[in-house]
């Protein structure tokens, strides 16, 4: 793999997080508004573009991957397959990586941006091209990540390379702690909030948090920055991914960096958040929502399906039952987030309050199988987006919380807060 | 004559095509018929080719899921007009070769107006009225010209805007 570090102009003027990623990639200096090629170091399919990323590949580029090793597939989406002709496009994306020599991550292997941070897929510097819109999540770890269209991924696997206009930035900085019971999706919420759902459109978001945030709530929180439109969003490297990567030193933005707009979000004054329906921006405090009967709760999805969001619900959940009249049902990111949960104890305690297990994967999430909504029905997700039809049909109603308020919700069968269900400990 | 099809903001990948009705569920062949099936049911069976969508700010957010403008396509839509698009659907229309253009027509036009597009010249016009649109970026035209941004890499193996391929 070659290596970011490749030797470039120095630039003339001080720049963002995305402008000195697409800089370095793209081997000339450039900045917000310019247009920039660039390497791309891995590209990822997810199974339901499989069969036109396939077609693309063969019969419009006549093309293979230049770089097998730069491209995974990931079957996430509907695993396992929930009709013949799911079966048969998961057929063809097994067939095709065999005979290319990309990575294939079978049914039950996870979420794809789950895996492919587990795989170590995804690193500072890099640039990732997913096919799947919360791409962003790879910002996490200071990769460039962003969600493209099966056209966009087929050429970039033909060539290893894309064509980006390189986007504006908005900064974010957090200061402040989150107040127990608060959690790095209510900070996003609010973040989306705050800058609306297309407040950054063509822009990339810029968090800067210090030393705050594990490489989880980082994921959290670069994974909803699609909901406001972006591009891309970068998490200013500190605390804990100093341990876990080899971070360059240029990857950090420069002071004076140009930013066509600052937010400053306080955690400590943050309450738990709730995105109502339909719009992920419609974001209300869990207090004000407070007691809305609720018919399925589901804990997952490449937001909030990790281990510490697993441990999160359990510590809600701990010797509680699930109400009557609701249904919880939790799907672990990945193969590895399942393992631990199984190993710690975790699930045994979800299963024990009354949750229902998925195979690790998408889920419902996008309407498609494994406990989609009736109409009428509320639920309860720790998922990112709650468009009208998205997890079943078009008059059920979807609101996005926290894996804590999910579990507290669950246990009251109404929109509920932690502390309404046990104490919070300081 | 093409007509025009409005739609309020921030019409979602959903809206366009529902998840469940995605290709590989629903069929190569019959994806299409599901476009906005839920906020518009009328409109795969009613749509003719040519007619020209208007639609509202942040067109297209959500899903990177290219089959959303890949039914509008199948539909023959002539072209978008939206005050902004979601950046990834924006990308879709223009590789698959649908005509975007940001501008904002939602107070003047109407559903079912007569209208005709000149894609080239950004020209859409009601009878006698005249709207000038602005263009997509040259470098994406230059694409267009070729039929599609994959039918401009098969041919010069690089992409429109890059100076020159790598050696």
């Amino acid at each position: 793999m070659s290596s970011p570090d490749t030797a470039f102009p120095q630039p003339h003027r001080p720049q963002t997080m995305a402008e000195k990623i697409l800089s370095r990639r793209g081997r000339q200096t450039v900045y917000a508004g310019d247009l920039a090629v660039v390497e791309v170091d891995q590209v990822m399919v997810v199974d339901s573009i499989a069969q036109s990323f396939i077609q693309r590949m063969q019969q419009d580029l006549n093309a293979v991957p230049k770089y097998p090793e730069r491209v995974s597939i990931v079957v996430d989406h509907v695993a396992p397959a929930s009709t013949v002709s799911v079966a048969q496009a998961q057929k063809e994306a097994r067939e095709y990586a065999a005979a290319t020599g990309v990575r294939l991550f079978d049914v039950g292997r996870g979420i794809c941006h789950q895996v492919l941070m587990e795989e170590g897929l995804a690193r500072p510097g890099w640039i990732v091209l997913g096919s799947d819109s919360h791409s962003t999540t790879y910002g996490a770890v200071a990769a460039f990540g962003t969600g493209m269209g099966a056209t966009d991924i087929a050429l970039a696997a033909a060539s290893g390379k894309t064509w980006l206009r390189v986007p504006e930035s908005v900064k974010v900085t957090f200061t402040g702690e989150l107040r127990p019971g608060v959690s790095a999706k209510d900070a996003a919420l609010e973040m989306i909030r705050q800058l609306g759902a297309d407040g950054a459109t063509y822009m990339s978001i810029e968090m800067h948090a210090g030393d705050r945030f594990t490489r989880g709530e980082r994921m959290t929180l670069a994974n909803l920055c699609v909901e406001a439109g972006a591009k891309t969003g970068l998490v200013v490297p500190g605390g804990e991914i100093l341990d876990l990567y080899d971070v360059p030193a240029w990857v950090y933005p420069d002071e004076g960096a140009t930013y066509v707009r600052e937010v400053v979000l306080d955690l400590s004054s943050l309450a738990p958040r709730m995105s109502a329906p339909s719009e992920v921006d419609n974001v209300h405090d869990v207090a004000d929502l407070r007691g809305l009967r609720v018919d399925q709760v589901f804990i997952g999805t490449c937001t909030n399906g990790r281990i510490e969001d697993l441990h999160a619900a359990a510590e809600v959940l701990r010797g509680q039952r699930v109400a009557a009249h609701t249904r919880l049902l939790v799907i672990p990111a990945s193969s590895q987030v399942m393992e631990s949960a199984l190993q710690d104890g975790t699930l045994l305690t979800l299963m024990q309050a009354g949750a229902v297990l998925g195979t690790p994967g998408c889920g419902p999430c996008m309407g498609r199988h494994q406990g989609v909504l009736a109409p009428g029905e509320v639920c309860v997700s720790t998922s990112n987006r709650n468009f009208i039809g998205r997890m079943g049909d078009k008059d059920a109603r979807i609101y996005l919380a926290s894996p804590a308020v999910a579990a507290a919700t669950a246990i009251r069968g109404e929109i509920a807060l932690p502390e309404d269900v046990r104490p919070v400990s300081a | 004559m093409p007509r025009i099809w409005k739609f309020g903001d921030s019409v979602n990948t959903d809206d366009i095509l529902p998840g469940k009705f995605a290709p590989f569920m629903a069929g190569e062949d019959l994806f299409q018929t599901f476009a906005f099936h839920y906020i518009r049911p009328e409109f795969a069976a009613e749509v003719q080719e040519g007619d020209v969508l208007i639609g509202g700010r942040n067109w297209g957010l959500g899903s990177s899921r290219e089959y959303a403008p890949q039914a509008l396509k199948k539909l023959r839509i002539g072209g978008i007009i939206a005050p902004s698009f979601a950046r990834i659907h924006y990308r879709n229309l223009l590789n698959l070769g649908i005509p975007a253009f940001e501008a904002d027509l939602t107070g003047v036009l109407h559903d079912g107006d007569e209208v005709s597009l000149d894609v080239e010249s950004g020209r859409l016009t009601r009878g006698e009225e005249v709207f000038q649109l602005t263009p997509p970026p040259e470098f994406l035209r230059e694409a267009l010209r070729e039929g599609s941004i994959l039918a401009f890499y098969r041919k010069y193996q690089r992409f429109p805007g890059e100076q020159e391929a790598d050696p």
